[in-house]
């Protein structure tokens, strides 16, 4: 609606006449419906359920980072100057920060832009280095889509690539695992925790059978890391992939841990200037950085807090909506899983107008990155989900921030409108009436 | 504890809810109310001085953080959320 002179332009419609205003005219309630579209646009902000996808960044991070945006904003490559060293300095204490989360080194941390490049460069790195004597790389059907893609460029670079299969909990198989190494293997990478259905592999035993096979082990470990304690050498893994925006941390940084003992040599993925030992090129961003280190500090010692409020969170989720609504299953194992994503299959129910129905809680059907297609899902294709339970499956997200009202809240609501939505439903239905829907022949018409 | 440094904590206590209850977010103000109290509470029977020192230190950066973060929040507050009373 355009204001003219700070008016309303709809004001000039009442100078009608007396006689006329007894009439509902068709101006007025096009002005009425106007004014309350207006009033809807400043509707009530939707409750954030969607941790997987993004997590808010924590006060004390963005506290952490403002300085260097503001005052201290020096290069931190620069030698020759106050400004330089001060940012210099910001950057060595962020990595420390970052390897005592891990148990690494800070010579074993490389700065990069996120998760993405950290995986490009790690699977694209390692695999192009040894390819004279090495042509074999192994990973998962459930990894992160930039992991399969990078594995894809290799394969069409002539590299071959083994796509392991999971088991229906979505664990991979340790039996099959040590039977797809083959002599020419150099790299096997395997997520920590997946994002979709939350599962956790068991790295310390995939790690032993790699170090005992002479394989560079590779995890990608953006949800993994502060909110399960991880040490790279209890998991004997050799590199790993942090996101700064999974820990609430900010957008835009995250790191490759390369491990120098035994030594891990990679083809640097960005020419440059040779910053972050040749292995990835670019100023590093102080003030990003410094969010990444401030995140992983608060992420250590935050840990055991959030475990604890975020698995009791889940089960008051997952108790509250199985106790009202039957026929939900939850994907994913039940044990070996991260507690704070909950990854749930209604049947009967379309996942799409669900997560419309649900309006107010902002909630995925799946990871982000894979949101736009109308496909399913691949990792639930992956863990032997139905196709029609694929489409209804919701991902719940739970984190630090995340209070007993809201869980309350968005299980309420789910439990409303997937009763509604049942209700509507033919084939609910059916199923009522005792029909087994397998059975039926559905014909054209 | 001495009394001094119990009625120090105390009076830190009290700001630190007071200063968090301002926040605009409605996450970030539920969080900071719950955390400040878990760890007041879990702390609550620590008897080594020099180790309460540290927390009351500690304790007053986090409040001037506290204050920073709230104005912040106001500078750039936007509508409440669904769950918000």
């Amino acid at each position: 609606l355009i204001k003219k002179n700070n008016t309303c332009v709809c004001a000039n419609l009442f100078r009608s006449k007396p006689s006329q205003r007894h009439q509902a005219s068709p101006d007025l309630n096009k002005i009425k419906l106007i004014k309350r579209h207006e009033l809807e646009i400043d509707e009530l902000r939707p409750l954030y359920m969607d941790f997987q996808a993004t997590t808010p960044m924590d006060p004390r991070v963005l506290d952490a980072m403002l300085p260097y945006q503001v005052n201290y904003y020096g290069n931190p490559h620069s030698k020759t100057h106050a400004f330089g060293w001060e940012s210099e300095s910001a950057m060595e204490t962020a990595r420390r920060q970052v390897a005592d989360l891990i148990g690494a080194d800070p010579r074993e941390i490389i700065f990069t832009s996120g998760a993405t490049e950290s995986n490009n460069m790690a699977i694209k790195g390692v695999a192009r280095f040894y390819k004279t004597k090495k042509r074999h790389v192994i990973t998962t059907q459930t990894e992160h889509k930039c992991v399969l893609d990078s594995c894809r460029i290799l394969a069409s670079e002539g590299f071959s690539i083994t796509y392991l299969p999971v088991q229906a909990n979505g664990i991979v198989d340790l039996e099959l695992l040590e039977a797809s190494i083959r002599p020419d293997t150099s790299l096997l990478s395997v997520m920590t925790i997946n994002n979709e259905i939350g599962v956790k592999q068991p790295m310390k035993e995939i790690g032993q059978i790699c170090r005992s096979k002479g394989v560079f082990l590779h995890t990608d470990a953006a949800q993994a890391v502060g909110k399960i304690p991880i040490n790279v050498t209890d998991m004997k893994v050799d590199l790993m992939s942090i996101s700064g925006h999974k820990i609430y941390g900010p957008k835009g940084v995250g790191a490759l841990y390369v491990r120098r003992r035994p030594r891990v040599r990679l083809e640097p993925l960005q020419s440059g200037g040779g910053q972050e030992r040749g292995l990835r090129s670019g100023t590093v961003p102080t003030p990003l950085a410094v969010g990444l280190g401030a995140a992983c500090s608060i992420a250590q010692q935050e840990m055991e807090y959030d475990h604890q409020r975020v698995s009791m969170l889940a089960n008051r989720l997952v108790q509250k909506i199985t106790s009202e609504l039957p026929d939900v299953i939850m994907n994913g194992d039940a044990e070996q899983r991260y507690a704070g994503c909950v990854n749930l299959s209604f049947a009967y129910v379309e996942g799409e107008s669900l997560l419309m129905a649900l309006k107010d809680v902002a909630l995925s059907s799946g990871s982000a990155c894979t949101s736009a297609s109308l496909e399913p899902s691949y990792v639930l294709r992956a863990i032997g989900t139905d196709e029609d339970l694929a489409h209804s499956s919701i991902r719940f997200g739970i984190g630090r921030f995340t209070t007993e009202a809201e869980v309350d809240y968005t299980a309420e609501k789910c439990i409303t409108q997937v009763s509604r939505l049942r209700e509507m439903s033919p084939l609910w239905e059916m199923v009522q009436e005792g029909i087994d829907l397998k059975s039926i022949k559905w014909t054209q018409h | 504890m001495a009394a001094a440094v119990r009625s120090q904590v105390i009076s830190l206590y009290r700001m630190m809810l007071t200063e968090s209850k301002k926040f605009p977010s409605y996450n970030y103000r539920t969080y900071a109310l719950r955390r400040v109290r878990d760890a007041f509470r879990a702390n609550g029977a620590l008897e080594d001085p020099r180790a309460v020192e540290r927390l009351v230190v500690e304790g007053q950066q986090t409040l001037a953080l506290i204050k920073r973060q709230v104005s912040i929040g106001r500078m750039y507050a936007t509508q409440k959320s669904v769950v918000d009373d």
